[in-house]
């Protein structure tokens, strides 16, 4: 379709405004975090400023974020790889065999609050003397993953034609033989849309965290806070907390983007 | 692209090693279906149906204090309790319908326009994607914090810019009528991407011939794309709104990152989520709260039936 003039001028403006809206808070948030308080509370110095890395060498070595670092990966990837593993095969049946009903009791875990869950699963989780270990924070983040890992991998299986697999079981290969060898390497880019956006979604998750972790086990999303106290904010602090937080995750969605847009957008033209 | 077919010669060797034939791989085998579902079946199922029976149980009851505490059985008074609470309860369910359409209702029109604007090919198209991908990966309680600073009235960016063009101060998020819009205005920055990208993906699949037969029956821009664009896109703009509101209702990280606990001092955006979780885990009022949530869990899956009961008949 050809587009008239008039209009494509009207879509560059349009179009730098929504980058400039969606950049900018990302950008101050950033540039917060390089200043000082004393230049963050002066409203003359919110452009010009002489760049610092103290509240970066505060929040990495003095509020232990080293370390909670390492908890967030932990937990993400731990949620992530087991997620996979019971998510990937059920996906495959519920594709191949139709199990629709199947499927919804999974898919429910996406839509159920998860403060109705929380309760009862502290109380058993505490009686189990397990709060605050990494065991409940990886089972409680699964509970985020393996969700949209199935809905994902759905999609996927529906779209791969089955005449392969039958070639192999005519080669002789087994019913498992057959998902082993041929299925599964030829899901290799689902399984990786969907192990990425488990990744980004469990890294990102706030309540379960809050409620479930301990001290030793405090995932980034919960370690923010201790940054605001009861009677004022170390914005500084406060800004190269959540930028800490933010970046990574970021860092890798850039560089696998592709995935990351199918992910999202996983089932949405289907209808 | 040569269209000759060799056949493909099949050597002894060639063929995969003999099929484990145990007794186990050949039940396995017969019962791969079963086999592959049913761990994360019973993964999910363990996680959410004694927990929401244990909820329903407990909404009966008096449980209150510690979550090991005793408790007696009480019958229907929560719910009694809880319908008859204007206090807190039927404001939150008000914030919660007003927060979820007035989010909806933004994230999918501004979310149509910009999926729009990036519908045709264009330079710089990547530069674009990127942003848009960047506010919906960004970890929920980070943004809230950062606007928090943008929105702070002393020292925030918002009122500078404000400032520049003549308009007084905002109380923005410390205010007791702008908090609640402020926190949607949040949602709405870091999740109209997430339509954008849904309705993208719809967009490029149609075809061009409908477009260009109404272009040459003399549809104008608008025409088309209230008769032609939008009709074909309707399945998708359900699914959109479906997955958003889902989340929508559910919002809870933004709005504690900002205004913390039980939604501000006055529950300003305290909304059935926020509600729910301050009765359970900060007054530790099972009870009650279990009973919010059996209530609130009802209202989800009615509003879920209602959307896709609209969605097959879209279909049809």
């Amino acid at each position: 379709m050809k587009l008239r003039r008039p209009y494509k001028i009207f879509r560059t403006v349009a179009l730098v405004l929504v980058v400039l809206a969606l950049i900018a808070p990302l950008v101050w948030m950033v540039a917060a975090s390089l200043k000082t308080n004393v230049d963050i509370y002066d409203t003359d110095k919110a452009f010009v400023f002489s760049p610092t890395m103290d509240n970066y060498s505060n929040v990495l070595q003095q509020a232990n974020y080293i370390q909670f670092i390492g908890n967030s990966l932990w937990v993400a990837l731990a949620a992530t790889v087991l997620s996979l593993l019971l998510g990937v095969p059920a996906a495959y049946s519920m594709s191949r065999f139709n199990m629709k009903k199947s499927a919804l009791v999974v898919l429910m875990a996406r839509v159920i609050p998860g403060v109705s869950l929380l309760v009862p699963w502290y109380y058993v989780f505490s009686n189990l003397q397990m709060v605050g270990g990494f065991t409940v924070l990886i089972l409680s983040h699964m509970f985020v993953s393996l969700p949209l890992i199935v809905y994902i991998m759905m999609g996927y299986f529906d779209g791969l034609p089955t005449e392969l697999e039958e070639a192999a079981l005519v080669d002789g290969l087994t019913h498992i033989g057959a998902f082993r060898r041929i299925t599964l390497p030829l899901s290799v880019p689902g399984i990786a849309t969907a192990g990425i956006l488990s990744f980004i979604f469990s890294w990102n998750n706030f309540m379960f965290a809050l409620v479930l972790s301990g001290a030793d086990t405090k995932t980034l999303p919960v370690a923010i806070f201790d940054f605001v106290g009861y009677a004022s904010i170390d914005w500084g602090g406060l800004m190269a907390a959540a930028t800490v937080v933010t970046l990574p995750i970021m860092l890798i969605a850039l560089f696998v983007q592709k995935y990351v847009v199918s992910g999202l957008t996983a089932g949405a033209t289907k209808g | 692209m040569s269209a000759v077919t060799t056949p493909v010669k099949r050597s002894p060797e060639a063929r995969p090693a003999s099929p484990e034939t145990s007794a186990w791989s050949r039940w396995a085998n017969a019962h791969r279906k079963w086999l592959f579902a049913a761990p994360a079946m019973l993964f999910v199922a363990v996680l959410i149906i004694f927990p929401v029976a244990w909820t329903g149980y407990l909404s009966l009851t008096d449980a209150e204090g510690s979550v090991r505490a005793e408790s007696s059985f009480i019958g229907f008074q929560n719910y009694l309790d809880v319908l008859g609470d204007t206090d807190r309860f039927w404001p939150a369910v008000w914030r919660t319908a007003l927060f979820t359409g007035v989010v909806l209702f933004f994230e999918v029109v501004l979310g149509m326009a910009i999926a729009l604007l990036l519908w045709r090919p264009f330079r710089g198209e990547k530069w674009v994607r990127v942003a848009i991908l960047l506010p919906l990966v960004a970890t929920p309680v980070a943004v809230g914090m950062m606007w928090r600073l943008i929105f702070d009235p002393n020292i925030g960016m918002a009122n500078q810019v404000l400032g520049w063009v003549g308009i007084d101060p905002q109380p923005w998020l410390s205010g007791q009528n702008s908090a609640l819009p402020t926190t949607m205005f949040i949602d709405i920055w870091q999740w109209t991407p997430m339509v954008v990208l849904i309705l993208l993906a719809g967009l490029t699949s149609l075809s061009d011939e409908p477009q260009e037969a109404a272009l040459i029956d003399g549809a104008s821009t608008w025409q088309r794309f209230r008769h032609v664009t939008l009709p074909l896109l309707m399945p998708t703009v359900i699914v959109a709104i479906l997955l958003r509101g889902i989340d929508a209702l559910k919002t809870f990280d933004i709005l504690y990152a900002t205004k913390g606990r039980g939604g501000g001092s006055f529950h300003e955006v305290e909304t059935l989520n926020v509600y729910a979780y301050g009765l359970s885990f900060d007054y530790n009022d099972y009870g009650v709260s279990s009973t919010v949530l059996i209530i609130f869990f009802l209202i989800i899956i009615g509003v879920m039936w209602a959307l896709t009961y609209r969605k097959k008949g879209l279909d049809r």
